[in-house]
């Protein structure tokens, strides 16, 4: 069997050779590389323009979006037919092609994200290391703990206030630096799509700035979720353990969600939503308004076939509906967690109805094709472009997470580091 | 006027004479054409006559044969389509298998819709297209490869290197003419190679050869004497999807406006 054939259906008259060849693999790569960019832009709201509300989530945020960074590009890696020969886009480009700038993009962005990250750390990798070579009869572990974060401070032990003020401006720089990058990392993905002028829809020049748009939207709903949810399982966690442990804090002594952030975090959630929401209705307004050769068959696939998914999923649900939850005065923990699942949602959407709905017609402009996700694998091809794939990449940023964690905690305060190193 | 003058006159008028002779013998506009590009004097292109086409599926049987593609495998590097436009001015469209097996049923193939049946009364015209890759000027396929494993050939043929390819598919999402795939063994683009190993020895391509009515014919845009090239400069030929911009080097005599 022909790779696509087993989850293509053609309807009407489509080109022999014409399967829908960008699956699920591909949904998820523009979801996790807006996922990525997005977290960044959130940190970077409060390194950048100093939105001090913000300073827990930041945090959060950055490494969040350097534990997503990888998953970004193991999408790609699972469509490919032949993964192998993956890493000759980086090493023998052919600068021709959109793809080929991804080494570049993705590169530079996991870099600048990288030296924020130890600038903001690098107090914690030394304060640790200091803390762990003090102490006598040091076991197994503790001992490669030692080396790890004595390697991670890169031989810069100063903490002085000083040191620590040039890497409070470091991370300035870097945040603002990483802006452009992020959006570059993710605009060049909208680019990939919009430049494909054979595809009647996916070819615009607003692609890249829908991508942008739809990517913050999808971060910052992201780590609001993932916010709310690590606060709220640490807090159901150590009460867990408390039952046998009395020595650690109580409910009320840890910290939980702080709503002010969460409050201030939607704000630029609903801005970027709109935004989004903006040019992609004013794309589809243009399409309808110039009516052009490929109209009719696109306006039978946006109006017909994939109008439950555009309009009632994508635009309805996972726009509309959040937008108001949280529009509406007083915004609880509950209807932001409703309301950034529902975002999350939308913007998956999003990416299923152009990648897959971009692939719906033929380019003959007179059959159909439609993508039957395969559930159950029965061969490497159909596990990595069906469900259990895209789950995979999906859980794997949040397994990197909780590894990164280990190394960069993320919901200590500052002084209770200064506590461990005393 | 002398002898001696009269000789020396004449040459001069030979000569000056001869100067715009031969001036108007470079400037023939065929062969400045031909020369006027750089490179390679051969330049591949393909004329298809619409008309001569029988629907009888020999040149995708060959190109299946030639190519190595499993035969069974439901890709092909050339395929043929069917028309039926009805009194009603609908289109109806096929190519089961690419055509490979000829059109010897009078029911249109819909896919997932099942079959139609058309009353010979009610159709209007009925004709077979013959498609191939287009050997495109700008290709588009070639433009977007990550790697460089599509290429094109200097005589204008474009390629895919097996070894290279990594088989992201940008390449088939970039074709409008949908004549690329992936080879179900090798995994990597597959795609109409003009039989390069045949027409750089002299010979046809498969298809060409394969085809009983001359439908398809291949030829050297270079080469001003070229029958082939001949027709598609004097004739009125026709090209799949001008509007993409990827001037493609396949012709079409009798292009009818329904062709998808």
């Amino acid at each position: 069997m022909v790779h696509g054939e087993i989850w293509t259906v053609k309807d009407l008259f489509v080109y022999p050779n014409e399967y829908i060849y960008w699956t699920i693999q591909i949904v998820m790569y523009p979801f996790m590389t807006g996922l990525v960019a997005g977290a960044f832009v959130l940190s970077s709201l409060y390194h950048v323009f100093g939105i001090k509300q913000l300073k827990d989530i930041a945090r959060f945020s950055l490494v969040f979006s350097f534990a997503l960074l990888p998953v970004a590009m193991i999408p790609l890696q699972l469509h490919l037919q032949h993964p192998e020969r993956g890493i000759q886009v980086m090493l023998t480009p052919h600068f021709t092609s959109a793809i080929a700038a991804f080494g570049i993009a993705f590169s530079t962005y996991g870099m600048i994200v990288a030296s924020e990250l130890w600038f903001v750390y690098r107090r914690h990798f030394v304060e640790t290391a200091l803390a762990l070579k003090v102490k006598r009869n040091k076991s197994l572990p503790e001992r490669g703990q030692y080396f790890l974060f004595s390697v991670l401070t890169l031989g810069a032990w100063d903490i002085s206030t000083h040191a620590l003020e040039k890497d409070e401006k470091a991370v300035k720089i870097l945040a603002t630096a990483g802006i452009p990058v992020a959006c570059l990392l993710h605009g060049y993905a909208g680019f990939i799509f919009g430049s494909v002028k054979a595809n009647a829809l996916w070819t615009t020049p607003l692609m890249p700035f829908i991508f942008i748009c739809s990517a913050v939207v999808s971060g910052i709903a992201l780590c609001v979720l993932f916010y709310i949810v690590a606060m709220e399982t640490r807090k159901i966690v150590i009460a867990w353990k408390r039952k046998n442990d009395t020595s650690l804090p109580s409910p009320e002594e840890i910290r939980t969600v702080e709503m002010h952030e969460v409050t201030m975090t939607a704000k630029y959630l609903i801005v970027a939503l709109l935004a989004a929401l903006g040019l992609e209705l004013l794309d589809l307004l243009f399409r309808d308004y110039a009516k052009f050769h490929s109209w009719e068959i696109v306006r039978s696939l946006i109006y017909g076939q994939d109008f439950v998914n555009i309009f009632v999923i994508q635009y309805g649900l996972g726009n509309l509906v959040p937008l108001a939850l949280l529009l509406l005065p007083r915004l609880s923990v509950k209807r932001a967690v409703v309301a950034t699942l529902l975002v999350l949602v939308g913007v998956f959407m999003m990416r299923w109805n152009l990648v897959i709905g971009g692939q719906a017609f033929s380019a003959s402009f007179a059959g159909y094709m439609h993508y039957d996700l395969p559930l159950i694998p029965h061969d490497i091809e159909t596990f990595k472009e069906g469900l259990l794939g895209a789950l995979l990449v999906g859980v794997l940023p949040f397994i990197f997470f909780w590894g990164l964690n280990k190394i960069l905690p993320v919901f200590k305060r500052e002084d209770s580091v200064e506590n461990m190193s005393n | 006027m002398n002898r001696r003058d009269f000789l020396k006159n004449s040459i001069t008028v030979i000569a000056g004479l001869s100067v715009p002779l031969a001036a108007l013998e470079l400037i023939n506009p065929r062969k400045l054409l031909a020369d006027k590009v750089e490179g390679s004097k051969i330049r591949w292109a393909v004329l298809v006559d619409t008309q001569a086409c029988a629907g009888c599926g020999f040149c995708v049987k060959a190109c299946k044969t030639e190519s190595e593609i499993p035969y069974e495998a439901n890709i092909t590097r050339t395929w043929v389509e069917r028309y039926v436009i009805t009194r009603q001015g609908r289109t109806y469209v096929d190519s089961p298998k690419g055509g490979r097996d000829g059109f010897t049923s009078d029911r249109i193939d819909l896919g997932g819709e099942g079959f139609q049946n058309i009353e010979p009364n009610d159709i209007e015209k009925a004709f077979f297209v013959p498609k191939l890759c287009n050997h495109c000027e700008s290709p588009a396929c070639a433009q977007v490869c990550p790697v460089g494993a599509t290429y094109q050939t200097g005589d204008g043929v474009v390629l895919v290197d097996r070894k290279r390819c990594i088989g992201c598919g940008y390449c088939i999402m970039a074709c409008p003419y949908g004549v690329r795939s992936f080879h179900p063994v090798h995994k990597t683009a597959e795609k109409c190679t003009l039989c390069y190993h045949r027409i750089t020895k002299g010979m046809k391509t498969a298809c060409v050869d394969a085809c009983p009515f001359g439908a398809r014919r291949i030829g050297n845009l270079r080469n001003p004497d070229d029958p082939v090239t001949k027709t598609i400069m004097s004739g009125r030929v026709g090209i799949l999807k001008e509007q993409y911009g990827t001037k493609p080097q396949v012709y079409y005599l009798a292009l009818s406006r329904e062709v998808k």
